[in-house]
């Protein structure tokens, strides 16, 4: 018989641990907390959980489709370390509700937002580099090393959506948050839900960019992932809206602030593109291939009413909730005026969701319904204008921080940025203008005028801001850092726009030159060799924007590992004195 | 196919019209509407009710 599994162990422990429990009633404690049960959302999530790995095990040991078996592997194991998490939190904090006050207080829930911050900057490191490696393989082509995993038509989509969706949308969930949860003063419901959104997030961008380096595609732009990741997706985003509504309900104060109806516009219009774009029928559960609904022009039709609403509830409304925030907050002076602020939401999402079609100029789709999204573009002038406005105007009065406060200069030509790709972009969407520019590189150029400069910097603004709040620090480790960051970034985008305007307007004149005869002056291939150096300029921009977005990385390490803490002011004072 | 064109052309440039007209006009009173100045003065310092 084992000796160590004797009773006569235990006999020896029990004495032991006896004073202790009479004296200050620990066991009694500890046997109350252990007879908690699970509240529902935990044992819901976990059953849902477990069965979800069950699934995946029994796809992975079905499917003949090694790229499905790889998937469903990732996500049985995902599903089983989050019931293990949930259980091991319960077992921790004995299922003890936690509290939403302290001392009348909101206690904010900020462990998701932190791991939002972080991810945001993660994913945007890798983001900016596949983006790099990219713009180096129209350069020199046999950079794509011949290899199905790393050829271009592969990583354009994985730059593409780890900018856009795990860059922009995991600062989005972390803004969102935190604004939600500060200008409602009340802390988001729930002790899963926020985890599991935060979470499930992320495991959707793995899914989805690990797809599209093994080949996993819908072939949409933006919306590549595969019909299971769209699925997962959409469970994550209703928990989502849940999650904020929730807040919203909860709230403490009366009015629901502006940036809250930027986030809540994003929040629903994307649920509904997503769903509308990806009503796909998988070839079976086993295979990862699907098959759109849609048909031809149609499918075009709702492929751009979702890709240019991305745009514009993802990149822009979503976005201009953080201006709303972050603007004001860094600046220390209210929006310049709230009555624009709302003229510009109502007129902002009523307008946007008609421009898609002018994507589909010159094609199948019938030449009214590219009209009316160009003269929609046209009309969103206005409000993009009026927001941009507001946003600038609120540093009326204190334009000199913009010589002392890098993190706000940020944020300024950020919006600054904005002004000049909606100027763009409406002009880009007429007919004639689009004869020329598309297909071209001045697209490219457009597009990177704005998630650079709108995008990239309102999100590194409104990170900059968050960390020192998040960690409790009184700033950031260096703002000589942010000031290098800042100059370095805006000549790499100043060199990617000016190079692509170049390029996209030689192109296309190229491709419409014709010589006395009627026939075309130039072959394809010379206007591709015409753009090489601008391709190589384009690179160094690129460059210089990753070189800036990891000198933000150390500075926010720096930050957080080394900055100096921010005194609680709520301490009575002379509690903490030292003892002589 | 033209009738269904024209019918569409038709609704959209008076009703449609109409509609966006008539939306914008609730939008801007509401922003503009002088007793709700004094709301959306205290609505802008929300950002700043530390706590």
């Amino acid at each position: 018989m084992n000796q160590r599994g004797s009773p006569g162990d235990v006999r020896m422990v029990v004495p032991s641990l006896a004073p202790c429990m009479e004296s200050n009633n620990w066991g009694a404690e500890m046997a109350h907390k252990k007879t908690g049960l699970v509240s529902l959302e935990e044992g819901g999530f976990a059953i849902f959980l477990v069965l979800l790995a069950f699934a995946c095990i029994i796809v992975a040991g079905k499917t003949f489709d090694q790229v499905m078996a790889f998937h469903a592997g990732i996500g049985a194991l995902f599903a089983a370390v989050s019931v293990f998490l949930i259980f091991k939190n319960f077992f921790d904090d004995g299922g003890q509700p936690i509290p939403a006050e302290i001392d009348g207080k909101p206690n904010y829930n900020l462990g998701p937002i932190k791991f939002g911050a972080i991810a945001a900057m993660f994913w945007g490191l890798a983001g900016f580099t596949v983006g790099l490696v990219i713009a180096l393989q129209l350069a020199w082509p046999a950079l794509n090393f011949d290899l199905p995993w790393t050829n271009f038509g592969r990583l354009r989509p994985l730059h593409t959506s780890a900018v856009i969706f795990a860059f922009g949308g995991n600062v989005l969930l972390a803004t969102s948050m935190y604004v939600v949860q500060r200008t409602c003063r009340v802390r988001m419901p729930g002790k899963i839900l926020p985890w599991f959104v935060m979470l499930g997030y992320n495991a959707f961008i793995v899914i989805a960019g690990t797809g599209y380096l093994l080949g996993a595609t819908q072939g949409k732009e933006y919306a590549e992932p595969e019909w299971y990741a769209d699925l997962w997706l959409t469970i994550v985003w209703v928990f989502y809206l849940f999650l904020f509504l929730g807040t919203l309900w909860k709230r403490k104060e009366p009015h629901i602030y502006v940036a809250n109806w930027f986030y809540l516009a994003f929040i629903v219009t994307i649920a509904m593109l997503h769903v509308t774009n990806n009503l796909t029928i998988p070839v079976s559960i086993y295979s990862t291939k699907s098959y759109i609904v849609w048909s031809g022009v149609q499918d075009a039709m709702v492929q751009w009413w979702y890709g240019h609403n991305a745009v514009g509830f993802f990149l822009t409304a979503g976005f201009l909730a953080i201006m709303y925030y972050f603007i004001p907050k860094q600046a220390d002076r209210p929006v310049y005026s709230y009555r624009l602020s709302i003229v510009h939401f109502w007129a902002l999402i009523f307008i946007y969701i008609w421009a898609g079609p002018h994507h589909l100029h010159y094609t199948a789709l019938p030449q009214w319904a590219s009209t009316l999204g160009a003269t929609f573009s046209i009309i969103l002038w206005m409000p993009s204008w009026g927001g941009m406005i507001n946003g600038l105007m609120t540093l009326s009065g204190a334009w000199d921080k913009l010589r002392t406060d890098p993190v706000l200069r940020m944020m300024v030509v950020s919006v600054a940025f904005y002004g000049m790709s909606t100027f763009e972009g409406p002009l880009m969407s007429l007919r004639s203008v689009n004869s020329l520019s598309h297909y071209t590189d001045w697209t490219i150029g457009h597009v990177h005028s704005g998630a650079l400069g709108w995008v990239g910097y309102i999100s590194f603004g409104a990170i900059y801001c968050l960390v020192p709040w998040l960690w409790n620090k009184k700033g950031l480790y260096s703002l000589k850092l942010v000031n290098w960051h800042f100059w370095l970034s805006t000549l790499g985008i100043v060199l990617y726009i000016t190079a692509m305007w170049v390029s996209g307007i030689m192109q296309g004149l190229m491709w419409r030159a014709y010589d006395s005869l009627g026939f075309l002056e130039y072959s394809f291939v010379e206007t591709v060799e015409a753009m090489h150096p601008f391709y190589i300029i384009r690179a160094l921009g690129g460059a210089l924007f990753v070189v800036g977005a990891l000198i933000m990385a150390y500075n926010l390490w720096m930050t957080v590992r080394h900055g100096e803490a921010e005194e609680a002011d709520t301490t009575p004072a002379g509690s903490l004195a030292p003892a002589e | 196919m033209n009738e269904t064109y024209s019918a569409f052309a038709g609704f959209a440039q008076t009703w449609g019209l109409i509609y966006f007209m008539i939306m914008f006009g609730i939008v801007l009173a509401y922003a503009l509407w002088p007793k709700n100045r004094k709301k959306f003065d205290d609505a802008a310092q929300i950002p700043f009710r530390e706590d």
